[in-house]
């Protein structure tokens, strides 16, 4: 990755210097060595604060629309996940694509640095990753991992290397090795549940949410101008929550509205600072709609129109009985 | 602050017998804003009404809700009425209090209480209600009837004779629909193709009626009194303007093996070929499918045959843009399919028909010139049965569940013609029941028994057999309660009618709706029978339900007066009730675009104020008010709520809701 690092730094220094765009989107370090987070650059003296390494999960695509309103040219590195929530973005009108340069980064997985702390490691200094190994040092010695074990539950289920829109690719195109996840399993376990045991499920995860919005800001799908639940014309805005448990119209009515649209990069449940599976809601929504639609992955191109909101003569007609939607 | 007034109706006991009016009245009082609440015997009524306008110009009423009858009744009464008085007609908003509340509870405390809740729901609405303001929009002086069966040609008649200029479009390549190929006509028995021919002759020489066969509908868009179609006029490979109908092309043609259509496959025609001998127009069409010429280059016998130089292999399909301001649906019926039905041997047995077929058969102008015999070996049938309610009235799941209709008629009418020409010929007919009202109707069924001594067995037909070069038919005769077996030379399966395949695509392209069966369905089944929920959309014969000629013209012909009623006036009042979006909170996914099924929604970048009152330049999605029916699927579609429908607003729903719960 550390290659790869510098030829992104070479890209944005030639894209800044020869005014081919006016900004640049890539990652700066944060406080820790592990919370790279998203920057904005404008000039070629900026870069050198730019980083790119195993700790830079975060999509860049949503940074974009700003800018697109005040139709600025930018340029933004995206992962192959990351292809996927720009691509939508654009569907959604809500970038130019006119007005972006997409560059393509090769990316062989994120760590998650909660893996690693969560067996005790303490005053985190440097993480370096070669190969399969991970040496994190800290302030009491260095520490030892296997990346494919403390890779991000979202990296475990990569969609794969190749990029869904990019105007160049750097690098050579490279591969998560692990033991791969399928996000459905867990969608199958729900469904073989009681619609009772399913309800506790839900009122037990979704009671933990406070409401952050992290979710919501993070998605690629959740974009818009003014949120329903923050529009007080919509009238669903500040209703006092009978119980906790409420929170999970939130949730649901957000599932409803990216259905179709939702990519599927697992960002929402990175980001939730209760660990709830909100991947889950988006999992059951996506394979429903491949059930009964036929395979459909949003943002893998531009211009399609999600099976939601296209209508075709032999589109299935699900009846609701007792027994569940079929 | 509004001044609500609140009128009751006691809609005689109607109402008042299951809701304590006086109760709702006092509940209603005690509302903030409500400034004025009465009730009377009948609202509708010119009293009422008076009551109604006075109080709003003595007590200066802002907003009214009237508790009545469902708004599909009176709305409009009421919102006249409170025009008449100086409010802005939308500012009214009806609580229906009849049939979603007296009519449908025993007990009066249980249905005073639903009253108010319902009260109290239409006054939280009004409340939000704006003053609404109709526009107008013109109306297209030409209609479009879709079908050129007896319906599709009554009705382009009648609206032809009263002075309108209307578009005949049909699938085949002549007009005419299934009544071409029947035989006779109960309960007349006139020959059906002497009372059609003359009305297709008509047709086609009306100055008025521009005739599109082999031709589909393509595309619809725009809305009552605007449509805009797109009609497929599809290459005949003939020049109809230079063609004289003399049919040497057919009889040359050296293809001669394609099932012929009009006579239900049971025999066959030529790859060039004329419908029937009356068909209008008169000219061959190519197939081209079945042609050696378009299939293997060689050939071309009908380009040298032809004296008039009418064959044109190069002839292309031509799309034809027209705007109607009305659209009448007469796209008729065929036969359901007997493949699930295995135990009469349909397709296996040569000699079980449908009756369809049997028409053709005892056609002059059919396969056998009229002459009955079997179609396996040519003979003249001894024994016949016809099976009644094949696939009509039917729960197991292979056929329909409703009846047909047409059947117990046409079955008689066979079974006693056959009689008439082959009195030497045993007719039984077996039955589930006979269903004969009509005028005439059942005094000719009781002639086909009484005088034509046809047995009718009460009971269903469970099996037949094919044995030696007869058929055996084990059936149940429910009235002996016994299991009998008889043998037949022929029989004939009254197969059920379902509507033409074209008429789910159609409705989608015209958002008329049909029911589960794809029967077109009808604004009000009772009072508005020929309208589809769709303005500007009507129906004409069987494509709504099954039904017989009689019937199809009347329909036809009511379908006509409703089209006359729309094309008669130079405008028409637009429906304000229609979507408009928010576009500072719009954000320009256009999912509103891709739901709106009137093409009323479209995206356009512009440079809006955001939220932070800044200037911001963004796609964001704009209504067409003249096209949108306001059916408000966008405003549920919108993730964010920026587009809202007007009288119905998400405000205006949520604070009914609100106001019950």
């Amino acid at each position: 990755m550390q290659k790869i690092a510098e030829l992104i730094k070479k890209e944005a220094e030639s894209l800044l210097k020869e005014n081919k765009v006016t900004a640049v989107w890539a990652w700066q370090p944060g406080e820790f060595y592990y919370d790279n987070s998203p920057v904005c650059f404008t000039a070629p003296e900026q870069l050198d604060k730019l980083v790119y390494n195993e700790f830079c999960p975060s999509n860049l695509g949503k940074y974009l629309m700003a800018g697109s309103k005040k139709n600025e040219t930018m340029a933004v590195f995206a992962k192959p996940c990351d292809t996927y929530g720009i691509n939508q973005l654009i569907k959604d009108h809500r970038i130019k694509r006119e007005l972006i340069t997409v560059i393509g980064i090769p990316c062989s997985g994120m760590i998650d640095i909660k893996k690693i702390k969560n067996q005790g490691v303490k005053g985190i200094i440097s993480v370096s990753v070669s190969g399969d190994d991970v040496i994190v040092t800290t302030a009491y010695g260095d520490k030892n991992f296997k990346k494919s074990e403390v890779l991000l539950a979202k990296c475990m289920s990569c969609k794969g290397s190749d990029y869904m829109i990019a105007d160049k690719e750097l690098g050579e195109k490279m591969e998560v090795k692990c033991q791969k996840l399928n996000p459905e399993d867990g969608v199958k376990k729900l469904e073989a549940m009681t619609s009772q045991e399913r309800f506790a499920f839900w009122q037990q995860e979704l009671s933990k949410c406070i409401r952050c919005n992290a979710c919501r800001d993070i998605c690629p799908a959740c974009s818009c101008e003014q949120c329903i639940f923050d529009n007080q014309e919509a009238a669903v805005a500040g209703k006092a929550s009978a119980n906790t448990a409420e929170e999970q119209m939130f949730h649901i009515i957000r599932a409803y509205h990216v259905a179709g649209r939702c990519v599927g990069c697992g960002e929402c449940a990175r980001v939730c600072p209760q660990g709830i599976q909100l991947g889950l809601l988006n999992t059951k929504f996506a394979k429903d709609i491949n059930e009964f639609y036929g395979k459909y992955q949003p943002g893998a191109d531009d211009d399609s129109k999600a099976p939601l909101v296209d209508y075709k003569f032999d589109d299935v007609e699900p009846t609701i009985s007792a027994k569940g939607v079929r | 602050m509004q001044k609500i007034g609140v009128f009751v109706c006691w809609c005689g006991s109607n109402i008042a017998a299951t809701v304590d009016v006086a109760k709702v009245i006092e509940s209603v009082k005690a509302i903030p804003d409500v400034a004025f609440a009465s009730d009377y015997r009948y609202m509708c009524s010119e009293g009422g009404q008076d009551l109604m306008q006075n109080a709003i110009r003595e007590h200066g009423l802002t907003r009214v809700v009237v508790c009545a009858c469902s708004p599909r009744m009176h709305e409009a009464t009421f919102r006249k009425a409170a025009e008449a008085a100086g409010l802005n007609p939308f500012l009214l908003e009806i609580a229906n209090i009849r049939e979603q509340c007296s009519w449908v509870h025993k007990d009066k405390e249980v249905g005073t209480e639903k009253a108010i809740a319902l009260a109290k729901a239409a006054i939280a609405k009004v409340r939000f209600n704006s003053p609404l303001q109709a526009g107008q929009s013109e109306v297209v002086k030409r209609a479009l009837v879709i079908g050129g069966g007896i319906a599709g040609i009554q009705t382009a008649l009648d609206i032809a004779e009263a002075g309108y200029k209307v578009d005949l479009v049909e699938k085949k390549p002549s007009i005419g629909g299934r009544m071409s190929q029947l035989d006779k006509t109960f309960p007349t028995l006139d020959c059906s193709a002497c009372i059609l021919t003359p009305k297709m002759v008509d047709v086609a020489a009306h100055p008025n009626v521009t005739i599109y066969t082999y031709s589909e509908i393509e595309k619809v868009s725009g809305y009552v009194g605007q449509f805009e179609v797109d009609i497929r006029k599809r290459a005949r490979s003939v020049k109809a303007d230079l063609c004289t109908g003399c049919g040497v092309c057919q009889d040359k043609c050296p293809s001669k093996k394609t099932p012929n259509e009009f006579n239900q496959g049971l025999d066959n025609r030529s790859a060039i070929y004329i419908t029937f001998a009356q068909a209008v127009p008169k000219v061959p069409v190519i197939d081209r499918e079945h042609c050696l010429k378009f299939q293997t280059g060689k050939c071309g016998i009908c380009e040298k045959v032809c004296p008039s130089k009418a064959i044109d292999y190069t002839q292309e399909d031509e799309i034809i843009t027209q705007k109607y301001g009305a659209i009448v649906l007469a796209t008729g019926f065929e036969t359901i399919d007997l493949t699930k039905f295995g135990e009469y041997q349909y397709g296996k047995s040569k000699d079980v028909i449908t009756s369809l077929e049997f028409e053709r058969l005892t056609n002059a102008a059919g396969p056998t010139e009229g002459h009955l015999q079997r179609m396996s070996d040519g003979k003249q049938p001894k024994h016949i049965v016809f099976v009644s309610c094949v696939g009509s009235r039917d729960v197991s799941g292979r056929g329909k569940e409703y009846c047909s209709k047409i059947c117990c008629m046409y079955t008689a009418k066979q079974a006693m013609l056959t009689r008439e020409k082959y009195p030497d010929t045993d007719v039984t007919v077996f039955y589930i029941d006979v269903r004969t009202p009509g005028k005439g109707f059942d005094e000719f069924y009781r002639r086909a028994v009484e005088e034509y001594n046809v047995h009718y067995i009460k009971g269903q037909v469970g099996k037949i057999l094919e044995q030696g070069d007869h058929l055996l038919v084990y059936a149940s005769d429910a009235l002996s309660n016994s299991h009998i077996s008889l043998e037949a030379d022929m029989v004939v399966l009254a197969t059920a009618i379902q509507p033409s395949q074209d008429a789910k695509k159609l409705a989608t392209m015209l958002t008329a709706s049909i029911d589960n069966n794809n029967f077109f369905t009808e604004a009000h089944a009772k009072l508005r029978p020929v309208e589809s929920p769709t303005a500007g959309v009507f129906l004409s014969g069987v494509c709504q339900g099954p039904k017989d000629v009689p019937e199809t013209v009347s329909q036809a012909g009511a379908a006509a007066v409703k089209v006359l009623g729309i094309l008669s006036k130079d405008t028409l009042a637009t429906n304000p009730c229609v979507a408009s979006c928010n576009e500072r909170i719009c954000s320009g996914c256009l999912a509103c675009e891709n739901v709106c099924p009137y093409g009323a929604i479209g995206g356009e970048e512009k440079t809006v104020i955001n939220l932070n009152g800044k200037r911001e330049q963004r796609v964001v999605s704009v209504v067409n008010e003249a096209l949108c029916q306001g059916c408000g699927a966008c405003t549920v579609a919108c993730p964010c709520g920026a587009m809202d429908l007007n009288g119905f607003s998400n405000k205006q729903i949520t604070a009914e809701v609100d106001a019950i719960c």
